[in-house]
């Protein structure tokens, strides 16, 4: 640090900082973290059990929370975007009571799938009128359509479990190269919206919203009509999540995903991706994914108790939360 | 004004301070006289700053003693600073806004414990009383909220002479108040000093350091570079020693041929914010808006940008009249607006310089809606260059640049654009002397490659030295328009200061 050090730069001029390392640039990566955790669970769970490392009964784990991953996936854009969205499970339940509802009453199978879509699009359109056209907060918004929507679940539903027909039971048991179903939907998902975030226009106004939504219309971005968007993905993605939910449980109840809303923050936050927006990647939460998988089936196999695994995982998202911020703080003095 | 004591109320030897391992400021020596005004000046970055917030305690020093009337001291945090009787008061107040400003006065001072009685009466008294001993008029019991800045200010103060502190530090106190706020701000300073306090003042402002200082202390480069009494120094020893080099006298080159009206505003109006707003900027011409802060020249700019429209009034575009509800749609007309808050409106803090560049132009980084890297690479490069941004890399989070750099690379993602209509809202605020001059190069440039601008700038020679006409606005009325040959700053004044009689 001494003077002859900081000469050159000074050369360079005031304005100008220093160039960063490599590695600098890797290690402040959001998914970093996630993916260093990601390898030290699959060591920890192999030493644990040598049951573990059997590719195929991972996958079947995840097959277990593949459909919150699938909605988590759209959800970080929604949270890099600076909204956040918390009815999604609650909508996965209603728009799937509805479509169960209508298909049991002889609604021929294609117009009841229909009619779930469509009511997770207006779910996600009455968040959106919401948020955008009234101007209110995302969080409260979707806390209370969170109630709303699990209420009117059970309005229409009752205490009654629905029968799905037999033909739509078990897409979590159909293999795609020998894949389950809703695992491999879950990748290409990850794949196209991935892609979508870090290579179009589309997803690079998305993080310039977040990290700075009025200096976004300053510049043309159409940030209401970005927002709009996102929470019409959000309820379709979470009516599709539903409908996957019911073929592999067999049945739709009102308290179908109950919870999920949760998990899905979960993945996203333990993928990197930051609560205030403008930053965060698809990749994190596809590797936050299986991260959550691989612990808590390493637990499993490890006959750990049930209750001892959610602390683990709650001690596991504040350590990668504190992880993110410290290097990322860091990286910015 | 007394001559500096034989032991020196404050004084400073090797003050030194790096961040993340660059050196910001370099074995500074500098002492402070009880009763005086020291002014710090420098440019963006040069360390005047850093050096307040040291005497403050917000920052600590990596080396260097500080001593106080002879003895050594610790400033090791702001709360410190406070008990050895030094305040800093900041340009824009932190406070309570929802609290009182009796409340927001005795703040942080209560020995008492967490659930002792708050003595309400004796608070608003006391509070009272300081504002009277300060000779402004505020209503104590009122909430800070809705305060002018200046009687935010004026609140700080009293709350440093509260706590008898004996050294205070004010940073730009006046770059957000009006010509009368300021004069009542220095009369106030004056007689802080002739109590025997030592005011440090920083300022951009030369002609306010030389009315209200009695020294004044240089920085350059993390260096100080000289001290002395304000009369010693001219105004272009005082730049010279700033900018290390002397300043070529800015002469308006502008030569541009005047063409067609490219935007034109008739009665616009947005109801309590401005009224009947009507002029006409043509190719090739820059027109001045000028007026005090607060006058609704940026509500009008943001008015015809689509940022809030306007809810009266017509705006003509090449002739033809427009609708314009979004900025996207104003940008599509050929409009830009480079904003006056740069960190609010401008850029995107976080994000690589390059995206902060492209932002205006998706449809040229991307035609098929897929970023194409290479072009985009190529279009932020070439603006580096052209307007020459100083970086690292274009990688770089533009919130590492320094304010010049950031306002170069905002106006440059509106150059590329190329809009015909260009509105520049307070474009050389808060920038380097050095990068002001090529700042009025390029908008002369612009001009004369035919676009229309139209300068918002509460800087009267950055008018006079660049404008053809100068239309000036009070209290959301336009009262004035002056062609170039008859502006002055005396025209400009007169016509900015809000009136009872409204001149016609």
């Amino acid at each position: 640090m001494s003077a002859a050090e900081t000469t050159p730069q000074r050369i360079a001029g005031r304005g100008a900082a220093p160039q960063r390392s490599l590695w600098h640039v890797i290690l402040v990566r959001p998914e970093t973290m996630t993916l260093v955790l990601l390898v030290l669970a699959v060591i920890l769970a192999s030493q644990l059990s040598p049951f573990f490392l059997d590719i195929s009964y991972i996958l079947r784990s995840f097959t277990l929370s593949a459909e919150f991953a699938i909605v988590a996936l759209v959800l970080t854009m929604v949270i890099i975007a600076g909204e956040i969205d918390l009815s999604p499970a609650a909508n996965m339940a209603l728009s799937t009571c509805l479509f169960a509802w209508a298909q049991a009453s002889g609604v021929p199978m294609p117009i009841a799938i229909a009619i779930g879509l469509v009511a997770g699009l207006a779910m996600g359109a009455l968040n959106a009128f919401m948020v955008i056209g009234l101007q209110l907060p995302s969080i409260i918004v979707t806390i209370g359509t969170l109630t709303l929507y699990r209420g009117l679940a059970q309005i229409i539903a009752g205490d009654k479990s629905i029968r799905m027909p037999e033909w739509f039971i078990g897409i979590d048991k159909v293999l795609v190269f020998g894949v389950p179903a809703t695992v491999a939907i879950f990748v290409v998902v990850s794949l196209v919206l991935g892609l979508i975030l870090a290579g179009t226009i589309f997803g690079r106004q998305i993080y310039q919203i977040g990290t700075n939504e009025v200096a976004a219309r300053y510049a043309g971005i159409r940030t209401r009509r970005i927002k709009l968007i996102l929470f019409l993905l959000m309820g379709l993605a979470a009516a599709i999540a539903g409908m996957l939910t019911a073929s592999r449980l067999g049945s739709v109840r009102y308290d179908l995903g109950l919870g999920g809303e949760l998990q899905m923050v979960l993945m996203a936050m333990l993928g990197g991706t930051y609560i205030f927006g403008g930053r965060g990647t698809i990749l994190g939460t596809f590797l936050a994914a299986w991260l959550l998988v691989v612990v808590s089936t390493g637990m499993t196999v490890a006959n750990l108790l049930p209750a001892i695994q959610l602390t683990v995982l709650g001690v596991l998202l504040i350590v990668a939360i504190i992880a993110t911020n410290l290097i990322y703080s860091r990286a910015q003095r | 004004m007394k001559k500096a004591d034989a032991v020196p109320f404050v004084s400073a030897r090797g003050i030194s301070k790096s961040f993340a391992g660059i050196e910001v400021l370099r074995d500074v020596d500098l002492d402070l006289a009880k009763g005086e005004i020291h002014a710090l000046l420098g440019e963006n970055g040069a360390g005047k700053s850093t050096f307040a917030k040291i005497l403050a305690g917000i920052h600590l020093p990596t080396r260097g003693t500080l001593s106080l009337d002879g003895r050594t001291i610790e400033v090791s945090s702001p709360v410190a600073a406070q008990k050895l009787g030094i305040t800093l008061i900041h340009q824009e107040p932190i406070s309570f806004p929802d609290l009182s400003v009796a409340e927001n006065l005795v703040l942080g001072r209560s020995e008492d414990g967490w659930f002792s009685r708050v003595p309400w009466a004796e608070m608003t008294i006391e509070a009272q009383r300081s504002m009277d001993l300060l000779g402004v008029h505020i209503d104590v019991a009122r909430p800070m909220r809705g305060l002018s800045i200046a009687d935010q200010q004026m609140v700080e103060i009293a709350r440093a002479l509260a706590s008898d502190s004996r050294l205070i530090i004010m940073d730009e106190p006046t770059a957000p108040l009006t010509p009368r706020e300021v004069e009542t701000l220095f009369g106030i300073a004056r007689r802080l000093r002739d109590e025997g306090r030592t005011i440090v003042f920083i300022s951009h402002r030369l002609e306010e350091v030389r009315a209200l200082c009695d020294r004044v202390t240089i920085f350059r480069d993390g260096d100080k570079v000289a001290t002395d009494t304000i009369g010693n120094l001219s105004d272009v020893d005082i730049i010279r020693l700033m900018i290390g080099r002397p300043l070529k006298e800015y002469i308006h080159k502008h030569s541009a041929e005047i063409g067609e009206v490219a935007l034109e505003v008739q009665g616009l109006t947005l109801p309590g914010v401005f009224h009947d707003i009507s002029f006409s900027v043509r190719r090739g011409e820059i027109v001045g808006l000028g007026g005090l802060v607060g006058a609704g020249r940026t509500d009008v700019a943001r008015a015809i940008f689509g940022v809030v429209p306007a809810t009266g009034g017509v705006v003509k575009v090449d002739g033809k009249a427009v609708h314009i509800d979004e900025p996207e749609e104003a940008i599509a007309l050929g409009i830009a607006l480079v904003p006056e808050d740069r960190a609010a409106a401008g850029i995107f803090r976080t994000l690589p310089v390059e995206q902060n560049i492209t932002a205006a132009v998706p449809d040229r980084i991307a035609p098929t809606g897929v970023i194409r890297r290479a072009i985009e690479r190529s279009l932020a490069q070439d603006s580096v260059a052209k307007l020459r941004i100083r970086l690292a890399s274009l990688n770089q989070p533009i919130g590492e640049l320094s304010g010049g750099n950031q306002q170069k690379a905002i106006l440059a993602r509106w150059l590329l654009v190329d809009p015909s209509i260009l509105i520049l809202d307070e474009p050389t605020r808060g920038i380097d002397i050095g990068v002001k001059a090529e700042f009025y190069d390029m908008i002369g440039e612009l001009a004369s490659q035919g676009k229309a601008i139209l300068l918002i700038s509460s800087e009267m020679p950055e008018l006079l030295a660049l404008c053809d006409r100068v239309l000036v606005m009070a209290e959301g009325r336009l009262t004035a328009e002056i062609a170039r040959s008859e502006a002055s700053q005396e025209r400009i004044m007169s016509a900015a200061v809000p009136r009872v009689e409204a001149a016609a």
